[in-house]
């Protein structure tokens, strides 16, 4: 443990009354904000979920604590803080079927690992089918979940209409044909998973700096020797690129280019209304998905825009797109006014699966192309990921999610199911 | 919300009107061509966090395809242009320069006359 590292303590019932006692002032700062030393083992760009479960589950499981994560904002205020933190694994395709239910099924007991409540809410998801291909389409994803261990159903209207009252089954353009429901999908608190996983990283003594922007990478005989940064060089082993939206651009610092595209994804909430929705129901055919916050805002994202974009806003037709939309499914929140809206930059592939692999240069390793559905895969994502960067080969998780697959032609092709959702 | 002028009606068209079609420019790989040259013609896009080329179509006008030169970090439009080009025109090229001074095309004269004079 470096000096500079304050140790938060763990977070129990008895915590809590001992500090009622002493007028809560022995809490410290959950991690530490160190300035960078000169050298680490593995440094990994980009402090949100992703990079940082990618370096928690480097110490965890590995025992790799020279560590530093760099961000070039704050921590978790990309993506990670922008998402609609939907959690589902009922992916079509074997490959993601295990990284998202391995994600998942992590995030069950995230708390209690990270002594951090991230609010996992397993309240179910419907993803609603509302033409004749949707429903042949989901069907057979039920059969796939079901040969894959992933505990999906399909349910007729009549069961959609009972676990959300307030859908129209018969929308004058899309009625609801049936769903495919997962209990155990649902949501979870999406900045308490940046922080929980930052926490529990620098406990084990790694640094995050924040702050930090990557402004180079300097190789060597095909050898990631240091980056540069706003904070001066920093020498490392091993680099793990995970920076979402601006994968192209560290990419290009190191020297090679990645099948990606950058376009803009926003979403918006309502202002808080009272609980009238305990499932998280997303309709593709519409491009639409929502659900109800803790605090009552009805949550609400829609598909992104066709061009690449770098900027984090968003734009109107979308939103009046996806709320037109929903309000022929959902005719009572035609009356919500919207509280805020936003956008962030979303790193497509060509087959809209993720990319985790080695890169030309020795000793880098991206871990991006989650596109527009990266939430739920933080925890199976950082775990694939960090052993990777340990073994310097993929284990069974990311073997698939190579970047030789777009060469070969092996696609790992999930436009169906993450085509809008999130 | 992005305006674009078709360059075939003239019509200043918002972004609901027209249909993105990706990067502009491409060159079709032949049957001789590596993998490499494949791989990069089906999914190597260019992802510039600033000035870029790409196809649109007017969908809910003339409906043929023109291109655009665009910044994708501050959406600002430099121009728009006909499709059956191979590189960029150079008034549009001069417009981007009064903007950004500092951009450089990745493509030389030399290739630009020797394509044109091959169309």
């Amino acid at each position: 443990m470096p000096p500079d590292a304050p140790r938060s303590g763990r977070y129990s019932v008895f915590a809590i009354a001992r500090e009622a006692l002493r007028q809560h002032s022995g809490w410290n700062r959950a991690w530490a904000s160190p300035e960078p030393r000169g050298r680490y083992k593995v440094i990994v760009v980009g402090a949100g979920g992703h990079g940082l479960a990618t370096a928690y589950y480097l110490g965890k499981n590995f025992g790799i604590t020279d560590v530093a994560v760099l961000e070039k904002g704050w921590l978790g205020g990309g993506n990670t803080g922008r998402n609609t933190t939907i959690i589902r694994s009922n992916y079509l395709q074997d490959p993601s079927a295990a990284l998202y239910e391995k994600a998942r099924s992590l995030y069950e007991t995230l708390s209690q690992d990270l002594n951090y409540n991230i609010m996992f809410s397993p309240r179910g998801l419907i993803m609603l089918a509302q033409t004749e291909h949707e429903v042949r389409g989901y069907r057979r994803t039920v059969h796939a979940n079901h040969l894959q261990g992933v505990a999906t159903e399909w349910i007729e209207p009549a069961r959609v209409k009972e676990l959300v009252p307030i859908i129209n089954l018969d929308g004058p353009r899309y009625p609801v044909l049936g769903g495919l429901y997962q209990a155990r999908g649902g949501t979870a608190r999406h900045d308490a998973v940046a922080w929980g996983y930052a926490r529990a990283c620098s406990d084990m003594g790694m640094h995050i700096i924040q702050n930090c922007e990557v402004q180079g990478v300097e190789t060597e005989g095909g050898q990631v020797r240091a980056v540069s940064t706003s904070k001066g060089r920093i020498g490392c082993e091993k680099l793990a690129i995970v920076v979402a939206g601006h994968s192209s651009q560290l990419a290009e610092m190191a020297g090679f280019r990645l099948p990606i595209e950058s376009v803009a994804l926003q979403a918006l909430v309502s202002e808080p209304i009272k609980p009238c929705m305990d499932v998280v129901v997303m309709a593709n055919t519409v491009h639409g998905y929502m659900s109800q916050s803790d605090k009552g805002e009805m949550v609400i994202g829609g598909g992104t825009d066709g061009f690449n974009n770098f900027t984090q806003r968003g734009s109107w037709q979308h939103v009046e797109e996806t709320v037109r939309a929903l309000i022929e499914t959902f005719p009572m929140i035609s009356r919500l006014k919207m509280l805020r809206q936003w956008g962030g930059i979303v790193d497509m592939t060509g087959d809209r699966s993720p990319i985790l692999s080695a890169t030309p240069v020795g000793g880098i390793f991206v871990n991006c192309g989650w596109g527009t559905g990266g939430f739920k895969a933080i925890p199976g994502s950082g775990w694939a990921m960090a052993e990777l960067v340990a073994k310097g080969t993929p284990g069974p998780l990311a073997a698939e999610f190579g970047l030789n697959r777009f060469r070969e032609g092996r696609f790992i092709d999930e436009s169906v199911a993450a085509g809008v959702a999130h | 919300m992005l305006t674009l002028t078709c360059p075939y009606c003239g019509v200043e068209a918002e972004e609901t009107e027209l249909h993105p079609g990706g990067e502009a420019h491409l060159k079709r790989v032949g049957p001789d061509g590596s993998d490499e040259d494949f791989e990069a013609y089906l999914f190597a896009r260019k992802n510039p966090k600033g000035v870029h080329f790409e196809r649109w179509r007017h969908a809910y006008g003339c409906g043929k395809w023109f291109l655009a030169a665009r910044c994708t970090a501050s959406l600002q439009v430099f121009g728009t242009y006909k499709a059956q080009t191979p590189h960029p025109p150079a008034e549009i090229v001069d417009a981007i320069r009064a903007h950004r001074p500092d951009w450089q095309p990745d493509w030389t004269p030399e290739q630009a006359q020797a394509e044109s004079a091959a169309e």
